[in-house]
């Protein structure tokens, strides 16, 4: 069981209010990504829930208890940090059945357990070493493990790839989308990278000076972003926003649409311009395109094997169906 | 850039050091040397350095007369109780400035630390009373106290520095891990501060060996420790220089072989934290 739900919860440290009341329910078993750029309080929302912080106000309820009191160690949540936080003098042995000794489950049963949990992450060789002795991604399953041992109520995660290589992080990625869809326990996972948030999250909530912003699939965010902040946030490269007179065609105050929603040419299209610097990633190329008229540099994508260079005049035609409105407060027209 | 080393400037500081090496060895080494000589001897002019009838006799009389290894075992139980004590009252008292920091922790640190400027003998007529009306004068649990009280600000110091280099998310881990407050700080930070708490330790060893004030003004006969027993020897009228010697021998001599091997993790304990 893994359910959780946010009621009117405010933090604040002295006089300045980090997160405002915010409510927020996270069905239990649901993959649940918290995204925003650094500073948005997405890391202190998550301690607030693991306990790690007190709430000024408002009430934390896990599987229908009131838990706004409990201490971190009898939420029944285990957490897994950006700096893996193994500890040191232990072995990974050790480390994986710390919880199990503070939970007081005999020795045989902790073996048999750790092992088990090796097992799934790839360390049963690894046993015996310190973390010292391990490389990141190891560390990294080291701490996965450590969590997943106690079978907690829920999984936290604060940012735990933003310590690996690009590779190592997609591969990652991976386990631990895999990890969900076998335990189908409750995650919460912090990122500021949306490209994470996308491909792991059942539901995202994005998040701006601890607000929330928009919480939805990702495909609903992709598709219907409810403001300019997820717009803008939300896909990658991101969104190109236009504001004037192109977004006063609209009806809008600003329009918005996808570098991959606008269709490259050089014959014809409804705006011209210069194409600026491309960046060719084998499978797509993006164009950074100054067009006339438009103040606003676009991003551009089209297919890998498209040639245009520095300088060469290109017409653009975005995807009607696909311009996104916004009006003076940013907010989406429909 | 590295800065280029001539081997001259590093033959001169190497000279150098030894120098200045040997002279803050030599009194120690005189006094030893001393303990080997006649009473005679001892204040021969001019000193005599290696000429002399060597003699354990110095050290059979002391024993005789003072019982050393009464006041050695005085010494160990002040020295190691009080030691025992401040570190017991310290780990928490660290941990929380360390990991808990209110708005005055610091000046808390601060003010700890200043009570070490205040001169001893500015509370020793309080101390006295007080010992007198507790019956603690002249006991060994009434020295431990003392020297706790008095080492304290040091230790907590010592052991703040230390676990101010622990990350604080290790502890954070094992709060989320089930780990109860004592459960954390007896398996989680604890060992990871053992260099730390052993350098601490150490000092604190050495520093109530040493410490001479207190032990000399609230003991006689029954607690005295080698602090006192050496001072019995030191007096104004006779001839007690080859006595006095072997009698300090004595006495610094189990600090001097505990501190020559430790002498890394003390070392290693005094300059922590200074430089990442």
């Amino acid at each position: 069981m893994g359910h959780i739900a946010l009621n009117q919860v405010t933090k604040r440290f002295g006089e300045v209010t980090v997160i405002p009341p915010l409510d927020l329910e996270i069905e239990d078993g649901a993959f649940v990504v918290f995204v925003g750029p650094s500073g948005c309080g997405k890391s202190t929302l998550l301690r607030l829930i693991a306990g790690l912080e007190d709430v000024s106000d408002g009430r934390i309820e896990i599987d229908g208890h009131d838990a706004t009191a409990t201490p971190p160690a009898k939420r029944g949540l285990a957490m897994v940090f950006q700096s893996y936080a193994l500890y040191p003098h232990m072995s990974v042995r050790r480390n994986i059945a710390f919880p199990l000794r503070m939970a007081g489950v005999g020795r045989a049963e902790r073996d048999k357990r750790v092992e088990q949990a090796a097992a799934v992450l790839n360390l049963t060789d690894y046993l015996d070493r310190r973390p010292g002795q391990l490389s990141g991604g190891q560390r990294q399953r080291v701490a996965i493990g450590r969590a997943i041992v106690r079978e907690p109520a829920a999984f936290l995660f604060d940012e735990p790839l933003s310590n690996l290589d690009a590779a190592l992080r997609v591969g990652m990625r991976l386990e631990i989308s895999e990890l969900h869809a076998r335990l189908k326990t409750t995650m919460i996972y912090v990122t500021h990278d949306q490209v994470e948030a996308m491909t792991m999250a059942d539901k995202i909530v994005v998040l701006r000076a601890g607000h929330i912003e928009q919480v939805g699939s990702p495909l609903e965010l992709y598709r219907a972003p409810r403001n300019t902040f997820v717009a803008g946030f939300i896909g990658s490269p991101r969104m190109n926003l236009l504001s004037g007179a192109e977004a006063a065609k609209h009806d809008a105050q600003t329009i918005g649409v996808r570098p991959e929603h606008i269709a490259v040419s050089t014959g014809d299209g409804l705006w011209q311009g210069r194409v600026g610097v491309s960046e060719h990633l084998g499978s797509d190329t993006f164009f950074h395109v100054q067009v006339d008229g438009i103040a606003e540099p676009l991003t551009v994508r089209a297919g890998g094997e498209v040639a245009m260079h520095h300088g060469d005049r290109i017409f653009l035609s975005p995807d009607p169906q696909r311009i996104h409105r916004f009006d003076k407060a940013g907010l989406r027209l429909t | 850039m590295a800065r280029a080393v001539t081997p001259r400037t590093k033959a001169l500081t190497t000279i150098l050091a030894w120098a200045i090496g040997l002279l803050i060895f030599f009194p120690i080494f005189w006094t030893i040397l001393t303990s080997f000589k006649t009473e005679a001897q001892a204040i021969n002019d001019p000193p005599l350095f290696f000429s002399f009838d060597w003699t354990f006799e110095n050290y059979a009389v002391v024993q005789e007369r003072s019982n050393y290894s009464r006041v050695l075992w005085n010494s160990i139980i002040v020295a190691g109780g009080s030691t025992l004590l401040g570190i017991l009252i310290a780990i928490p008292a660290a941990w929380s400035m360390a990991f808990v920091p209110g708005r005055r922790t610091k000046d808390i640190l601060l003010w700890m630390l200043s009570t070490k400027m205040l001169p001893a003998v500015g509370v020793l007529y309080p101390i006295y009373l007080l010992f007198i009306e507790l019956g603690l004068l002249d006991t060994r649990i009434g020295l431990v106290i003392v020297l706790t009280l008095i080492n304290l600000p040091i230790i907590i110091w010592m052991l703040y520095t230390y676990f101010r280099e622990i990350p604080g998310e290790i502890l954070e881990a094992a709060r989320m891990d089930g780990a109860a407050l004592r459960a954390e700080i007896l398996y989680v930070l604890t060992p990871m501060a053992v260099p730390g708490i052993a350098s601490t330790l150490l000092l604190n060893v050495i520093l109530a060996w040493n410490e001479a004030f207190w032990t000399l003004n609230l003991t006689a006969a029954g607690a005295q420790t080698l602090t006192g027993f050496i001072a019995s020897y030191s007096s104004p009228e006779g001839l007690f220089y080859a006595k006095l010697s072997a009698a300090s021998t004595m006495a610094i001599a189990p600090i001097l072989i505990l501190g020559w091997f430790s002498q890394k993790q003390l070392v290693r304990g005094l300059t922590f934290g200074a430089v990442k």
